[in-house]
């Protein structure tokens, strides 16, 4: 009885601003202006299957690169010593206390054609190169904006992977590299697979980032669902659709994702 | 057991933080033989073995296995495996696959792998456990798929951590039986902690005696048990009545208020020296029989035998005896020649608090 008061504002929380606000982006998504039932919606977000695609196309090349960048960094910091390890998570978590936005445009100051990195190249005479507005700025964007999403998961994880392990493992003959195929990789999988998650996610439906470091050729499906509700081509109803057919993707790549890790549980092990 | 050390520790000093831990250990560990670490609490028993063991390395000295030098050799290229005090099994792997980890590492083929592991588990008792997950066992479940885990690799030298710590007290002396069976059968050198004396008297060809980061004795059991060079493993193997007494000359010492024959020699005339008598060796007689007399102050049965305090000369002595005596009454006590072991008193120094009590617990 207690823990069902306990968790009754949590209930409130989640009835009000997740399961209704589901409930309006469905209803929207099947309607049209005057509220009649309609697949229309649902039948042209295949219109932009294109840029949903690239989303999840550079979304996923981004998970990648933010976990083979996160998962060594991830790894040092749990080596640390103890005094060590909140200062330098502090280090990592720290470009998150700065708006995205201000991050993103400098960025921007940072690739655009007379930005810093080209005037650099002149300045040393050498020729100038296209940085802004490439799929190559994008992914760099949200790599940069996601890492500390993969970081936390993974170092929070390894932290609890304790030496005595490693020790068991070296005293049965294991290498360094042996130690960590068999018994580091392994264990660290719960965080290898919320660090995806939570780089993915919000990777996938990017928007904003795309549009400042993508320019208008590398928009993003975020940035098509940005436009029905608040832009020029205001649709609500196909914005609706494309969110809804975006919530699909995402939980069938997760569900995908949570086979590859139940699998693996014994399968790492031979 | 031959005379062939196969691991010695020459002078190993550490200090954690700035805190030495061993003071300079010397200890030599012949091939095939089942030498016991015996000690208190955070005396460095395990700082030893994890010398050994290759992950702590000392600040000072060397340690040589098969006469070379192997202070910085990595553990995984020692020929040493570890049952772990605190088991250290992995949590991602079936009993099983816990078992078979050093066998795959060193890449045996999967039917040896297979029949090495059922008959490592069958030894342990832990027949059909091997698809269990081993984070659903008992304490003791999982201390024993800890020794098959180390076992199963055939080392030159097992290194036992306080491995039967979580096992009642039937199962305890099963695996007693059965680790010294396995020793013998394999010739595998056991180095083996343990901070029950009675376990490390029962098992070991020998015993080192540590307190404070310093080896007290090593020595057979019967030696550490007969002859305790010191009040500290007088005390702590057994429980001991330690008083002071005077040496008159050789065989001739004097306690308690009486002059008592005993089989000591080779002391100073008139030296001070600690008595150490073990309380079963204490014979209870008729008070006129006895040369020391006193008053019962407390029975307890112990099963096998009556403890009894008894006050005498200002101390409490502690006695064991099959017979009890009434609490209040008058006895008699008295002690053959070779059941008084003297020792020197500047031997003490090292166990200074434990020596300056006249009887202890
Ligand atoms: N890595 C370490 N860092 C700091 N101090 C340590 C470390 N390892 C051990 N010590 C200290 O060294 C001392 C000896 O520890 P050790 O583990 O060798 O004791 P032990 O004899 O095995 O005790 P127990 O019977 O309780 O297992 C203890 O005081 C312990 O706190
Ligand atoms: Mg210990």
């Amino acid at each position: 009885m207690k823990a069902r008061s306990a968790a009754f504002p949590y209930l409130i929380w989640m009835g009000l601003f997740i399961i209704i606000p589901l409930g309006l982006i469905a209803f929207y998504a099947f309607t049209d202006k005057n509220a009649a039932f309609t697949l229309e919606n649902i039948l042209s977000v295949g219109n932009y299957g294109g840029v949903l695609f690239k989303s999840i196309y550079l979304a996923a090349i981004s998970t990648v690169i933010c976990l083979i960048i996160g998962y060594p960094l991830a790894y040092a910091l749990s080596r640390l010593p103890e005094h060590m390890q909140n200062f330098c998570l502090m280090l990592v978590m720290l470009p998150m206390w700065i708006n995205f936005l201000l991050r993103t445009y400098a960025w921007m100051t940072i690739l655009e054609d007379n930005g810093l990195i080209n005037s650099l190249l002149v300045s040393l005479g050498l020729p100038k190169i296209n940085l802004i507005d490439t799929q190559g700025a994008v992914v760099l964007g949200m790599v940069y904006n996601y890492l500390p999403f993969m970081i936390t998961p993974l170092y929070s994880v390894l932290t609890k992977v304790g030496p005595s392990l490693t020790e068991a493992a070296q005293d049965l003959g294991a290498s360094p590299l042996h130690v960590f195929l068999r018994v580091i990789f392994p264990l660290s999988m719960p965080g290898v697979t919320s660090g995806v998650t939570m780089v993915f996610v919000p990777a996938v439906s990017t928007f904003i980032i795309s549009k400042m470091l993508g320019g208008s050729d590398n928009l993003l499906i975020g940035d098509i669902i940005d436009m029905k509700f608040l832009g020029n081509s205001y649709n609500p109803y196909l914005g609706s659709a494309i969110s809804l057919m975006l919530m699909v993707v995402v939980l069938i790549c997760m569900g995908l994702m949570n086979q590859f890790d139940d699998g693996d549980k014994e399968g790492m092990l031979v | 057991m031959n005379q062939n050390p196969i691991v010695s520790l020459r002078n190993i000093q550490v200090a954690f933080d700035g805190e030495p831990i061993l003071k300079g250990i010397d200890l030599d560990i012949c091939d095939k033989e089942f030498v016991t670490l015996l000690g208190p609490s955070g005396c460095g028993k395990t700082t030893t073995l994890r010398i050994i063991g290759g992950f702590v390395t000392p600040d000072s000295g060397d340690l040589f296995f098969d006469g070379k030098k192997i202070n910085n050799l990595p553990p995984y290229k020692r020929n040493v495996n570890t049952v772990f005090q605190r088991y250290a099994l992995f949590p991602h792997m079936n009993v099983a696959d816990n078992v078979a980890f050093g066998l795959k590492i060193q890449k045996e083929s999967p039917t040896k792998i297979r029949t090495q592991v059922r008959d490592m588990l069958e030894l342990v008792g832990l027949k059909g456990f091997e698809h269990r997950r081993v984070t659903n066992l008992s304490g003791g479940q999982q201390q024993r798929v800890a020794i098959a885990r180390a076992l199963v690799n055939h080392p030159r030298v097992l290194l036992l951590d306080e491995p039967l710590g979580a096992l009642d007290l039937k199962l305890r002396k099963d695996m007693q039986l059965e680790l010294k069976k396995i020793q013998r059968e394999t010739g595998i050198t056991f180095v083996y902690v343990t901070h029950d004396q009675e376990e490390a008297l029962t098992m070991s060809d020998r015993v080192v005696v540590m307190n404070d980061g310093v080896i007290q004795q090593i020595g057979t059991p019967q030696d550490i048990y007969n002859e305790p060079v010191n009040a500290f493993v007088a005390d702590f193997i057994g429980e001991s009545n330690i008083v002071d007494g005077i040496m008159y000359e050789d065989y001739d010492v004097e306690f308690a208020g009486a002059e008592f024959v005993c089989v000591d020699k080779g002391f100073q005339r008139e030296e001070q020296v600690k008595v150490v008598i073990r309380p079963e060796d204490i014979e209870v007689v008729p008070v006129d029989d006895g040369k020391i007399s006193g008053v019962v102050e407390n029975v307890i049965f112990k099963g096998v035998h009556y403890e009894m305090q008894v006050n005498a000369c200002g101390q409490t002595w502690i006695i064991h005896s099959t017979r009890q005596k009434p609490v209040g009454s008058v006895i008699g006590m008295n002690i053959a020649p070779d059941n008084i072991h003297i020792m020197h008193r500047a031997q003490d120094a090292s166990a200074e608090p434990l020596g300056e009590e006249e009887v202890r617990l």
